[in-house]
């Protein structure tokens, strides 16, 4: 396995840090501060070299320091043992440069996944909380960091399906039908709705063993922790199904059954988690996850990606925190950032560890 | 903006109405005009008084054309039996630029995209149905663009074809002539795997 190592960061106008250099540990580095010094802002730059966007502000315009017009990230690793140099600029009214060895990539997806990082952090809680789509995109996101030909068939998937709508709005309209044009997208749908649903289907129970294991060891506790993919071409072949409804998806303008409507079903011991679970429960399982999806993209780039833990104690306790932090240190994880805001409860647990750890602290 | 002239206004207007040109690069491409005096802009009024007036589209293939029947359709030399169809004149012209093709051409003059508000029926869709059953067509090649729209008309018009004797061929997508495999995007490289030909067939010309 190959490892991945950030050996330092230097940031321009990124969210409220207006310049700030720092050098990092190859294992364990905490960053400690009071809220609002941008410890959370400095993860987030991390996973900005590593995905080209931000994981905590949906616009970039969000992640430029208030009152300017442009940030840089620029960032030295050692990917494999070789020193590699990523720096990204990006300014307002501009196409976003990201520069690898002082080569500028002509598309940015060609970078996403060659420095991968896991975040984990409070806001992963709307994964729970949150629509349908929110867990659709995190299994496309990771799905897709390993298998292009993945997001090639969901964009056109997405595609089809807004010329499938557009055509149902268009009929409604008109009050004309069209059945073998319908049809037409109908079997489009289903050629490419087929090949995303085998891959999240392949993707779901990889991950399930994963999740299992990881909550046993972080709750401490034998509880049945599940995820199940839920998804309408478990029982019916899309195709038909389309057909079956094309009166009602005539009727209200819109498609009504397709791989858009597929949900992950998360439990502990059988009940929906989302329902059921205790604060402490949704987020040990959270974690679960968040490792899962770390062994998962491992496994298929055969790099071990960073590991970025945001505001480590929320909603767990030390003792929690401890074995958590037992865990990511055995030589399966890599290269590691925690936040946390008080420098004391931190430098104990992580010390204790690993000796070698690094406390940077923001003021 | 205030123009000294209602003349030149009524000009730009117009000139602003065309794709990909505002109203500044129109006030400057109208006063270039007058520059260089009634002449050329006379020549021009002339140009497009034609293309308005005598501009039509051929009757069979529906390709531009300044006669009834364009000059490809009534080339003798060109094959009857193979058709290629594609979406409006530049393909042609991109096609007829290889001087590899030898058929005859049925330009459907757009793609079905119910979002852009195109159905089937506003393109020669029924009129390329119409030449296969009165023409001696043996194989029809789609030369669509590799996209959705691209894929669902073709896909369309090959189901309409259920049932007729005709050779349905699609242009084959895959790696650029002289592009070197490492550069290749993935999808592309991976499509050229799926669809591989036998190599004694790339050897023919």
């Amino acid at each position: 396995m190959d490892s991945l190592c950030l050996k330092d960061i230097r940031l321009y106008n990124f969210k409220n840090h207006e310049s700030l250099e720092l050098s990092f540990s190859d294992k364990i580095n905490c960053i400690v501060g009071r809220n609002g010094v941008g410890k959370t802002a400095l993860l987030d730059a991390v996973y900005y070299l590593s995905m080209c966007k931000s994981y905590f502000s949906s616009n970039d315009k969000q992640t430029v320091r208030i009152q300017e017009d442009a940030f840089m990230l620029e960032g030295n690793y050692l990917r494999s043992d070789k020193e590699e140099h990523i720096k990204c600029g990006w300014k307002q009214g501009q196409k976003k440069v990201f520069k690898r060895n002082e080569k500028a990539y002509d598309r940015l997806s060609d970078h996403i996944g060659v420095f991968p990082s896991v975040v984990i952090a409070p806001k992963d809680h709307e994964l729970i909380e949150g629509g349908s789509e929110l867990r659709r995109k995190f299994a496309d996101q990771v799905i897709s960091q390993s298998n292009p030909a993945y997001l090639d068939a969901l964009i056109h998937y997405n595609r089809v399906l807004l010329q499938r709508n557009a055509l149902l709005k268009m009929q409604q309209q008109s009050g004309k039908r069209d059945a073998s044009l319908l049809e037409n997208y109908d079997f489009q749908l289903e050629l490419y709705g087929n090949q995303i649903f085998n891959a999240r289907q392949a993707f779901a129970q990889s991950m399930q063993e994963l999740v299992q294991s990881y909550y046993a060891q972080i709750s401490g506790r034998q509880e049945e922790a599940s995820m199940e993919y839920q998804s309408g071409l478990q029982d019916y072949s899309l195709l038909d199904e389309l057909k079956k409804r094309a009166s009602i998806d005539c009727a209200s303008g819109y498609t009504s059954v397709g791989i858009h409507k597929d949900d992950l079903q998360w439990n502990l011991k059988g009940m929906s988690l989302k329902a059921f679970g205790s604060q402490g429960q949704q987020k040990s399982f959270l974690i679960a996850l968040k490792l899962a999806q770390f062994d998962f993209i491992s496994k298929k780039t055969n790099i071990k990606p960073i590991l970025l833990l945001d505001d480590i104690f929320d909603k767990l306790d030390a003792q929690r925190v401890e074995q958590l932090i037992q865990l990511v240190n055995t030589h399966h994880y890599g290269q590691i950032f925690i936040t946390d805001t008080h420098a004391d409860r931190t430098s104990d647990i992580v010390k204790r560890i690993n000796e070698e750890s690094v406390i940077h602290e923001l003021n | 903006m205030e123009y000294a002239s209602r003349i030149l206004e009524e000009s730009v207007d117009e000139i602003a109405l065309l794709p990909g040109i505002g109203r500044k690069t129109a006030l400057r491409l109208a006063l270039h005009l007058i520059r260089r005096g009634p002449q050329s802009s006379r020549r021009l009024a002339d140009a497009l008084n034609k293309l308005a007036d005598n501009l039509q589209h051929c009757s069979r293939c529906y390709n531009i054309s300044d006669e009834e029947l364009c000059s490809i359709c009534t080339n003798p030399a060109r094959l009857d039996k193979v058709l290629c169809v594609v979406e409006d004149i530049r393909d042609v012209m991109a096609i007829e630029s290889t001087s590899q093709f030898k058929g005859r051409y049925h330009v459907l003059g757009g793609l079905i995209s119910p979002l852009e508000g195109i159905g089937p029926s506003e393109l020669q869709i029924e009129s390329l149905l119409e030449r296969v059953g009165m023409e001696e067509i043996e194989e029809i090649i789609f030369a669509l663009g590799a996209t959705v729209e691209g894929d669902s008309t073709s896909f369309y018009i090959f189901r309409k074809l259920q049932g007729k004797t005709v050779k349905i061929t699609a242009i084959s997508r895959g790696i650029g002539v002289g592009d070197q495999l490492e550069y290749a995007d993935e999808i592309t490289l991976a499509r050229s795997i799926q669809h591989r030909i036998p190599y004694e067939d790339s050897l023919k010309r």
